[in-house]
């Protein structure tokens, strides 16, 4: 029974390390808290949802053309609404991201009603695998652990390697000093978006395949990888898989002893760990210079 | 951007005859408004009403002490709640079960300003945005508080129950005049105290809490000051917000609720009260009135009903009003940062130096 527990905290806390890394992404490269992720990603899974429903597209070529649009969304988004802003402030910010948020959800409900959909993933929940006595894994959960596998494999090597993961990680340490050495800050954060809008929106399709699709459905688990990658100090990849597993492990367990405080225990444990260790877990506190 | 020669003249109330003019005519348009307006405005002015008080709060900790907060959904419901059962289940009279309700609303906010002590930025606002919803969910759950089902608000008696002195306000004209008193003195208290050691502390604390504390500034009292202070404020609104509505339940105190108080105090103007008071204004008319049943609108509900007739469904159009939010949230950082209280300086600086 434990092990159980166990087995689905950790899947759905790799779901939730999975989308926590999309909002990683945008923080390391351009400090933005991205409070329009989760509904950047809802729109995305409507679009896979209209692909399937409307035109009868496959589901892996729906999920190719999903992916190319998602990229673009958070290209766009960047593009028309956080370029125009003339430096603003951190609150700034968290308004022009809730304002994308808003209008995104204001168009997908527009567009598809405000009623729950039925949202099939090939991997579902319900064909399980006993590789193990007693132990019941299902499609859905060895999906997320290989794509949060990989993903994170795949980035390591990116930000380690690649000529553009280093300029990301030099925009992010200094972004006028980026521009001195030939880093177009621009473009980098461009694809920071839209990358990190692709990452989201493959996030929300497990999380849609798992419950149902309406056009408030990403906000709970938005919230719920916001505090795992605040958690893991919103600035390390490892460090917002883990959030998101021990956030999730911890989701999991509380929950099955009081089932009625399932959905406010993430945040209880994030303000517990703001008030020891103010960055989070995984990143060196600096302290501010005036 | 105009001189004050003295201290004197920096801490009165109406900076000059024309400020006091324009108060005056405003206060007597407010007085004499139900007497020649439809019945349904004054409800909306009502709302208005408690959405000034709620914004000048809010303005107290995020334009003034430059904090975030994304959970005062959260303090709106405590008051809401706190009025409502105080009235109903204890008998309290009104006049002591409103600053009860705001008293209780700046406890949860001494609460929630404690780890604020430590967070900044982006924490700050993942800490506050739990706390609202944590709050939302533990009235969902008790069964004091109504549960999920709602509770609906007690008569408004402004009288004292227990000395058999009874006045009950049933109309909305009276809710009006009461709100209306209340209102004033909330937001003259809110300009006063920011003339004063407090609210200058606050504002030293938003431009650099650093060297707010090197110069004397106790960091720890003020900025929990400044979470009780706008949490009173708060809290005074939600219960009046209940009288308002008649009937609530947790669902309207959502994390959208949030965000658009959070949208009142930004469209108003960050640091500027007469901006918060313009800005609940204009939002909540577009919630509440112009954008509610846009369908029904004249020339331009057709017009849409015809485009989501086209390309979207004609049942998604009530959600129109989030999308117009969303666009003024974008558009106010992008164009005035500073909100309707920007518009106004540039308005008048450009008056003042015209033709040049």
């Amino acid at each position: 029974m434990l092990g159980q527990l166990i087995i689905e905290g950790l899947a759905i806390g790799a779901c939730y390390g999975l989308f926590g890394i999309a909002v990683v992404i945008i923080y390391k490269t351009s400090e933005v808290v991205n409070f329009g992720q989760g509904e950047m990603a809802m729109f995305s899974t409507y679009i896979t949802y209209h692909l399937l429903t409307a035109y009868n597209v496959p589901f892996w070529l729906a999920y190719i053309l999903t992916m190319i649009f998602a990229a673009l969304l958070g290209m766009l988004i960047e593009l028309l609404f956080l370029r125009p802003a003339k430096n603003p402030n951190l609150l700034g910010l968290i308004v022009i991201t809730l304002g994308a948020e808003m209008l995104l959800m204001g168009l997908a409900s527009w567009k598809w009603g405000a009623e729950q959909k039925e949202f099939s993933l090939p991997f579902t929940v319900l064909k399980t695998h006993e590789p193990i006595k007693g132990l019941i894994i299902n499609d859905w959960s060895i999906a997320v652990f290989v794509t949060a596998a990989v993903l994170m494999i795949l980035l390591f090597i990116f930000f380690k390697y690649t000529k553009l993961g280093i300029a990301m990680r030099a925009t992010q340490q200094n972004q006028h000093a980026a521009k001195i050495m030939g880093v177009r800050v621009e473009r980098v954060f461009s694809f920071s978006w839209g990358f990190s809008s692709f990452i989201g929106a493959t996030a929300a399709m497990f999380f849609a395949g798992r419950a149902t699709l309406d056009p408030a459905f990403m906000m709970d688990p938005f919230m719920r990888a916001f505090a795992a990658s605040v958690l893991g100090g919103l600035m390390s990849i490892p460090g917002v898989v883990i959030g998101g597993e021990l956030l999730g492990l911890i989701e999991n367990l509380f929950g099955y002893l009081w089932p009625e405080w399932k959905p406010i225990v993430a945040f209880i444990v994030i303000v517990l760990v703001l008030c020891i260790r103010p960055s989070g877990l995984f990143v060196k506190h600096y302290v501010k210079k005036v | 951007m105009d001189m004050k020669r003295d201290y004197y003249e920096d801490i009165q109330l109406f900076e000059s005859g024309v400020v006091l003019f324009w108060t005056i005519v405003l206060l007597g348009f407010l007085l004499t408004f139900p007497l020649y307006a439809p019945s349904y405005y004054i409800f909306l002015f009502n709302l208005i009403m408690v959405h000034v008080i709620m914004a000048v709060g809010l303005n107290i900790l995020m334009g003034f002490t430059g904090q975030i907060s994304l959970g005062h959904a959260g303090f709106f419901a405590i008051g809401a709640y706190a009025s409502a059962l105080l009235m109903a289940k204890l008998h309290l009279p009104f006049f002591l079960a409103l600053p009860l309700a705001g008293f209780i609303a700046a406890f949860f906010g001494f609460i929630l300003g404690l780890p604020a002590l430590r967070l900044e930025g982006p924490y700050l606002a993942i800490a506050s945005l739990g706390f609202g919803l944590t709050i939302m969910h533990i009235i969902g759950r008790w069964d004091v508080f109504g549960g999920r089902m709602g509770i609906h608000a007690p008569p408004l008696d402004i009288g004292i129950p227990q000395l058999g002195f009874k006045w009950v306000l049933e109309t909305d004209v009276s809710k009006y005049y009461l709100i209306l008193l209340i209102t004033i003195f909330m937001v003259v208290s809110a300009r006063n105290l920011m003339k004063t050691r407090v609210g200058r502390s606050f504002i030293a604390i938003r431009d650099s809490d650093i060297a707010a504390e090197v110069i004397g500034i106790n960091l720890t009292f003020y900025k929990t000051l400044s979470f009780m202070v706008s949490a009173f404020y708060t809290g005074i609104a939600g219960g009046l917000f209940g009288f308002v509505l008649g009937f609530f339940d947790p669902f309207t105190f959502t994390l959208i609720l949030s965000i658009i108080f959070l949208v009142m105090v930004v469209v108003g103007g960050l640091g500027s009260i007469m901006g918060s008071i313009c800005g609940a204004a204009l939002i909540t008319y577009l919630q509440y009135n112009l954008l509610k049943n846009v369908a029904e609108k004249p020339i331009i509900g057709d017009l849409l009903v015809s485009i989501s007739k086209k390309w979207f469904t004609v049942i998604g159009l009530e959600n129109f009003n989030s999308i117009i939010l969303g666009l003024i949230m974008v558009g106010i950082i992008i164009f005035e940062p500073l909100g309707i209280f920007g518009i106004w300086i540039r308005l008048k600086k450009y008056w003042k130096a015209w033709p040049f």
